[in-house]
């Protein structure tokens, strides 16, 4: 059997056409990193509104009603149309090309994974225009709330969720056939690249966790539309329940947008420490072993719901031990930068700055882990800090990193460093303003998600506020930078980072449309390899 | 390219598009169904309708493409990892139902009724009684939150009955797919045929006998509204008989590709993929004929 | 911009941290100050992890720049230093859960108790219940805060603490310890004071508990902590907590005070009288949905301005109110003369013209 339509392959189509129709992984990838990075824009918009409102006590800008819409919507939005999506658009363009395939193992289907996200989105975004409004009841959307006492909106919601579940698990079985089945003949499991690794495991993490989602919410559609009582104690059901099968999903899904995260960064910490990373197996048995303890901790997020005291005691047990995996990432990190020859190009700088800040995060983590300790952080800015420190230093970090370190390859020219340097210490000391104090907020006493506080945490909402909007207006020169590469940048070289290592540097300074159409010897592999 | 390692990579394709103003279209005419919109059902006729198209399209693409014999064993590989992983996501969307329901009976009941530490709770709801089947008949105070009358059953689905029948052809039809398969591997056209229509006749039967099934416990007053019995009962039962329905449709079109002779002895994906399908729905059976009917 | 200035002073200033409250509460019962105490643990175990791992770090990208010639090693391995490195941690961690179980096992416990309160979240205040007592109350945000939320920045000084202010506040003895048992009556809320280490879920159907003793004479303040609804952010929980013998006074006042009321629903009250009653009511507790203008926010909570049901049978509007439906609470709760004063005040205020409800018959509707 030979391949078909050779001819065919070589350049893309004209177009609009060429996006709507196409099945290449390059184009797809771009799609959905210009989806993310648009969400992104909508959901940090939200959140510039939130700030807005937080600035001062009081109400001067909108009704509660209004606030707690704005909060839904930027959780949601940023999990599921920025974090995931850029996530599986870095995938889509990466890993092809780091396991020396072609493309996807499942073109079509490629194709199709990422045109249900605009129509989902679009559904989603729509909720404002409703009457009653978008969903008011946070992106955990705890029943009754989001069932008997949610606006008719509520139903689009559902549905949107639906679509970006199909989505996330054509998507997750895309890579997984892809991981398995498409690498090249030479290359075996321990010699793939750890973005590769960590994002086959993220992928079981999808498909376990995102049908679970699916029925949650569909749950919540007959509650609402056909009178079942799964959320209503009336009718021998339990509101804690839809808070077990939401967090069995959803701690999952937490991690769903970090493990990735954590093969960027040990792409890019070698790199620029022109060493190889250091405990390359550990980190794969790592990565595995934090993807099967975060199906096993989901009621961390549960501790006030009256759960019986030996299941409290089970989940801080197991929620602790995620620190034993994680910690050993770190420090290989540490280890690996230990004794290298440094230097500190923008992907480093935010490789670096994401070990440091996400591994805050993680200690606020753990702190919200000891389980008596939670009932005074449980709900409070606190845990709002937590996971901005993990989600955004952590993961929206390893995005804009990957962005800079792998954007010669995608358009074969250079960004400018200058501008990206500027920006990076501008985004890092404004997050840290924007978040930090929020800590101090929490823990002296002020709940998440309300639109007005009393008068002693005016002055950490006001600094926050203000690095909120510093913060913000960092992504109108991080847009400007990303254009102006692709416009004017400088040609750049295959391998343009000197200890660079990966298949992908390999092919032409802008990969070509149709790599790898033979596989890589094993030579090459080895050469490349991280396990070396 | 060399032979040995052609990579096989497709054409750009309308299908998906298609398919996601497919499945948008039909939804947000389901929700505005739901909320008493006029053209709410049309929409959603029509959003079905296209959905159906662009399966037909779509997977009749697959079809010639791999008749046509463009596909390679690489190909072959990637659409079974393809198919067993949707077919775990399923198991994985079973189980979040499952979970309700071993909540339901394991703790939410009870502790309705006061065990552990809510032994505080009866205050709530005075003269509850405890107990699994109990649920639906003894809740004073019969209108849910939500506003919606609570329907008490008379009498419970007898397990023995209908549903141990429905057990039976259900397991019935795995052994006739199973047959089927040997006779596609060993090349007897016939006894594939005949064992194909006798699964699907088993299929079919179960069908019946699972909507005669429903047709009884509806008028015992079982009903989506009886408690949280009732939405276990039902949403279990009800997406396994969507599943069974899925899975009937699919060995007919199977059955279609084997008359147009299809598949041949050690290339038949398609075949296999229908049958790991139906090989699921049957566990999936056998999970709620011990978890909801008979425990 | 003197905000500003105040902030950044305050950033630099670590002596006023303290002030301006930056830190968990140690609180007043044994309960919070074991969490304080644990908090306070892994906070400085997380800290000195950090100076080890960040200095490493933060030498090695000092050390180890290529602009300083440095030269990269090779060695990517060392199965001993990871095994440390994993042993270390769980050591570590094993540490911090023993001391945690055991606050989480005293804290779960609350046979010991002497007393029990049930609290009732509803959308979106707390209703407080002395079983024993026999005393019942529903303790809304107080009216200067919520009339100063959409005010001047002066009217939120004035206010008295703002948003953390109710009208009718729960009374408890000190030194005693107490079992609260809390519930809902619509969404899920939660029952937070930090001065007792007290934050439990309200779920609506079940009864969740918790216990505390509190050792200080003084006012607490806490919030709503699970988002219920639009007004999640303005139900806040005022503890008053009394001598013994003071809490016993307050008792008795309040009983007697219920028999008035017991009193006053047989007799036949004046429109006038039940109008401006009903005011207060109306906006204490219904404003928050219907609005103080009764033009309610549609369509999810409906207008009592030329409302069928304000205008309409009497016995409907009884219904609706004590029974509730949907989103809409139940109100038996309220004694029957403010019902009977709310429902006159809905169906004759807002240009609205309904009949007069008298307290009996709200009481023969029961
Ligand atoms: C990327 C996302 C992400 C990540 C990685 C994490 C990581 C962790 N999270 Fe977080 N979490 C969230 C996202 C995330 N979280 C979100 C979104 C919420 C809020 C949801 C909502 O309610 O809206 C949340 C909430 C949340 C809660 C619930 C709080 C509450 O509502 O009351 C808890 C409680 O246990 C928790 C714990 C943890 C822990 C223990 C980790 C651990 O994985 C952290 C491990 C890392 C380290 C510990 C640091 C590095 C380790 C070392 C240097 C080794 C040595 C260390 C020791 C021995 C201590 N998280
Ligand atoms: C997943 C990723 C993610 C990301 C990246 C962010 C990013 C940000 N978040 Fe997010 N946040 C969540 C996930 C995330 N958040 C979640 C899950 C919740 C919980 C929701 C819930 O309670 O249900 C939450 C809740 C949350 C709250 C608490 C709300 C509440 O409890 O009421 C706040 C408040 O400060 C906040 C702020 C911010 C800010 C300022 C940013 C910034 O980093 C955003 C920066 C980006 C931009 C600003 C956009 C780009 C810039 C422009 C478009 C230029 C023009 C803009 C202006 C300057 C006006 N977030
Ligand atoms: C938590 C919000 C909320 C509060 C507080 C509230 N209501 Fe309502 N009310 C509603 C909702 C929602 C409805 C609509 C119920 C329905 O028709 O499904 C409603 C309906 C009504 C109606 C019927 C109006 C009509 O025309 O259909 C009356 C009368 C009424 N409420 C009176 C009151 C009174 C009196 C109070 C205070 C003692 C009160 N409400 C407090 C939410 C509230
Ligand atoms: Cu009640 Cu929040
Ligand atoms: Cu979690």
């Amino acid at each position: 059997m030979t391949t078909t339509h050779d001819e065919h392959h070589h350049g893309p189509e004209k177009g609009l056409m060429r996006w709507i129709k196409t099945t290449n992984h390059k184009d797809i990838g771009s799609l959905y990193m210009w989806f993310a990075f648009t969400m992104l824009l909508i959901g940090g918009a939200f959140a510039m509104g939130i700030r807005a409102e937080l600035l001062q006590p009081g109400l001067q800008l909108m009704e509660p009603q209004f606030f707690n819409q704005l909060t839904t919507m930027h959780g949601l939005i940023m999990v599921f149309g920025a974090i995931m999506p850029a996530f599986v658009g870095l995938g889509n363009w990466l890993i092809p090309m780091m396991v020396g395939a072609p493309d996807m193992a499942l073109p079509r289907m490629n194709n199709w994974s990422f045109w249900i996200l605009p129509f989902a989105g679009g559904i989603l975004l729509s909720t404002f225009f409703m009457e009653g409004g978008a969903p008011a009841f946070g992106w955990t959307f705890y029943a009754p709330l989001s069932t008997t006492f949610a606006p008719d909106s509520t139903d689009f919601f559902i549905f949107a969720v639906h679509l970006l579940g199909f989505s996330s698990i054509m998507g997750a079985i895309n890579i997984i056939a892809t991981v398995l089945n498409m690498r090249a003949p030479e290359m075996k499991l321990m010699d793939m690249p750890l973005f590769v690794w960590t994002w086959l495991i993220t992928s079981f993490l999808l498909i376990g966790a995102m049908p679970v989602l699916a029925g949650a919410v569909t749950m919540m559609l007959t509650d609402r539309n056909f009178g079942t009582a799964f959320f209503d104690a009336t009718g021998g059901g339990d509101p804690v329940m839809f808070q077990h099968i939401f967090w069995f999903f959803g701690h999952p899904e937490v991690y769903i947008m970090i493990l990735p995260a954590f093969g960027v960064v040990s792409h890019i910490i070698p790199t620029f420490a022109r060493k190889p990373l250091f405990g390359y197996s550990s980190m794969v048995y790592a990565t595995a072993s934090i993807a099967f303890l975060s199906y096993i901790v989901w009621a961390h997020h549960m501790f006030l719901t009256g759960m019986p005291v030996a299941g409290e005691l089970y989940f801080m047990y197991a929620t602790m031990l995620i620190a034993v995996p994680t910690g050993v990432k770190v420090f290989n990190w540490v280890s690996t930068m230990w004794r290298g020859s440094m230097t500190f190009e923008a992907p480093m700088l935010w490789a670096i700055s994401f070990v440091f800040l996400f591994t805050i995060g993680g200690f606020s983590g753990l702190m919200l882990g000891i389980a008596p300790a939670d009932i005074q952080y449980h709900d409070t800015y606190f845990v709002v800090a937590h996971f901005h420190y993990v989600l955004v230093t952590g993961a929206l970090w390893s995005i804009i990193a990957a962005t800079f370190y792998w954007l010669p390859k995608w358009t074969g020219k250079m960004y400018n460093e200058k501008l990206a340097k500027v920006h990076f210490w501008w985004a890092v000391i404004s997050v840290n303003v924007l978040f930090f104090p929020q800590h101090f907020l929490g823990l002296a006493g002020m709940p998440r998600r309300i639109p007005d506080y009393s008068l002693q945490f005016a002055d950490f909402n006001f600094i926050s506020s203000i690095g909120g909007f510093a913060f913000g207006a960092s992504f109108i020169l991080l847009t400007y930078i990303v254009i102006d590469c692709i416009r004017n940048g400088k040609p750049a070289s295959a391998r343009p980072w000197e200890g660079a290592k990966g298949l992908e540097w390999t092919l032409e300074p802008k990969a070509q449309y149709h790599s790898f159409n033979t596989p890589p010897s094993r030579k090459l592999i080895e050469a490349e390899s991280q396990n070396s | 390219m060399s032979k040995e390692q052609a990579y096989y990579v497709p054409h750009g394709t309308y299908w998906p598009i298609i398919g996601s103003i497919g499945i948008a279209t039909l939804f947000v005419g389901f929700a505005n169904q739901m909320h008493g919109v006029e053209w709410g059902g049309s929409v959603m006729a029509l959003g079905f309708a296209i959905t159906v198209f662009m399966m037909f399209g779509w997977l009749g693409q697959v079809v010639n493409e791999s008749v046509s014999g463009i596909y390679n064993s690489q190909v072959d590989r990637s659409f079974r990892w393809g198919m067993s992983w949707f077919i775990f996501s399923e198991v994985m969307f079973f189980a979040a139902f499952f979970g309700a329901l071993f909540y339901a009976r394991q703790l939410s009941v009870p502790w309705l009724g006061g065990a552990d530490n809510n032994i505080y709770t009866p205050e709530l709801w005075n003269g509850f009684k405890t107990g699994w089947d109990a649920i639906a008949f003894t809740t004073p105070g019969a209108t849910l939150q939500s506003g919606v009358e609570m329907s008490v059953p008379t009498q419970l689905v007898n397990t023995w009955g209908l549903p141990a029948l429905n057990t039976l052809l259900l397991l019935l039809s795995g052994v006739t797919l199973t047959f089927a398969h040997h006779a596609l591997r060993a090349g007897h056209r016939h006894q594939i045929i005949g064992w194909l229509v006798a699964t699907i006749a088993l299929g079919s039967a179960f069908l019946g006998f699972q909507i005669m099934e429903y047709g009884h416990a509806y008028h015992d007053g079982l009903k989506l509204t009886s408690g949280i019995y009732g939405s276990t009962f039902y949403m279990l039962t009800g997406f396994h008989g969507f599943h069974v329905t899925v899975g009937v449709i699919m060995l007919t079109v199977i059955l279609y590709r084997i008359q147009k002779g299809h598949f041949t002895a050690d290339n038949h994906f398609g075949f296999e993929g229908v049958a790991w399908y139906w090989h699921f729905v049957d566990v999936v059976w056998l999970g709620l004929f011990i978890f909801v009917y008979w425990l | 911009m003197k905000k500003l200035v105040v902030a950044f002073g305050l950033l630099l200033n670590f002596n006023a941290f303290a002030e301006y409250g930056v830190n968990m509460t140690e609180g007043v019962t044994s309960v919070s100050r074991d969490i304080y105490g644990l908090h306070m643990m892994v906070f400085w175990v997380s800290v000195a992890i950090a100076i080890v791992v960040f200095g490493a770090m933060f030498y090695s990208l000092y050390a180890h720049r290529q602009s300083k010639g440095a030269v990269a090693a090779n060695f990517h391995e060392s199965t001993k230093a990871e095994l440390v490195w994993t042993v270390v941690p769980i050591i570590i961690l094993i540490g911090m859960a023993v001391p945690a179980s055991k606050v989480l096992i005293d804290l779960e416990d609350t046979t010991k108790a002497e007393m029990s309160i049930k609290i009732t979240g509803h959308q979106w205040k707390w209703q407080y219940d002395y079983p024993k007592e026999g005393i019942s109350f529903i303790s809304n945000l107080s009216q200067d805060s919520r009339d100063a939320v959409n005010g001047t920045d002066a009217g939120r000084e004035n206010a008295d603490n703002y948003l953390l202010n109710v009208d009718k506040r729960l009374v408890l003895p000190v030194d005693t310890s107490i079992r609260f048992l809390i519930t809902s009556n619509d969404v899920i809320h939660n029952w937070w004071v930090r001065d007792f280490g007290v934050k439990q879920d309200a779920n609506p159907g079940f009864i969740n508990d918790a216990w505390a003793k509190i050792d200080k004479i003084g006012t607490y303040r806490g919030q709503c902590a699970e988002l219920c609804g639009k007004d999640h952010g303005f139900m806040p929980i005022v503890v008053d907590v009394v001598s013994k013998a003071d809490y016993k006074k307050w008792v008795v006042k309040q009983q007697a005070a219920k028999a008035a009321v017991v009193a006053s629903a047989t007799k036949t009250w004046s429109k006038a009288d039940l109008m401006a009653k009903g005011e207060t009511v109306y906006n204490a507790n219904c404003a928050a949905c219907h609005q103080k203008t009764g033009l309610g926010l549609p369509p999810v909570f409906p207008a009592m301005k030329g409302s069928k049901i304000a205008n309409g049978p009497v016995a409907d509007h009884i219904n609706i109110v004590l029974h509730g439906k949907g989103a809409m609470p139940v109100f038996k709760i309220l004694n029957d003369v403010d019902l009977a004063a709310v429902m006159t005040y809905e169906r004759n205020a807002f240009g609205n013209t309904g009949s007069v409800v008298q307290p009996s018959d709200v009481k023969s509707a029961r």
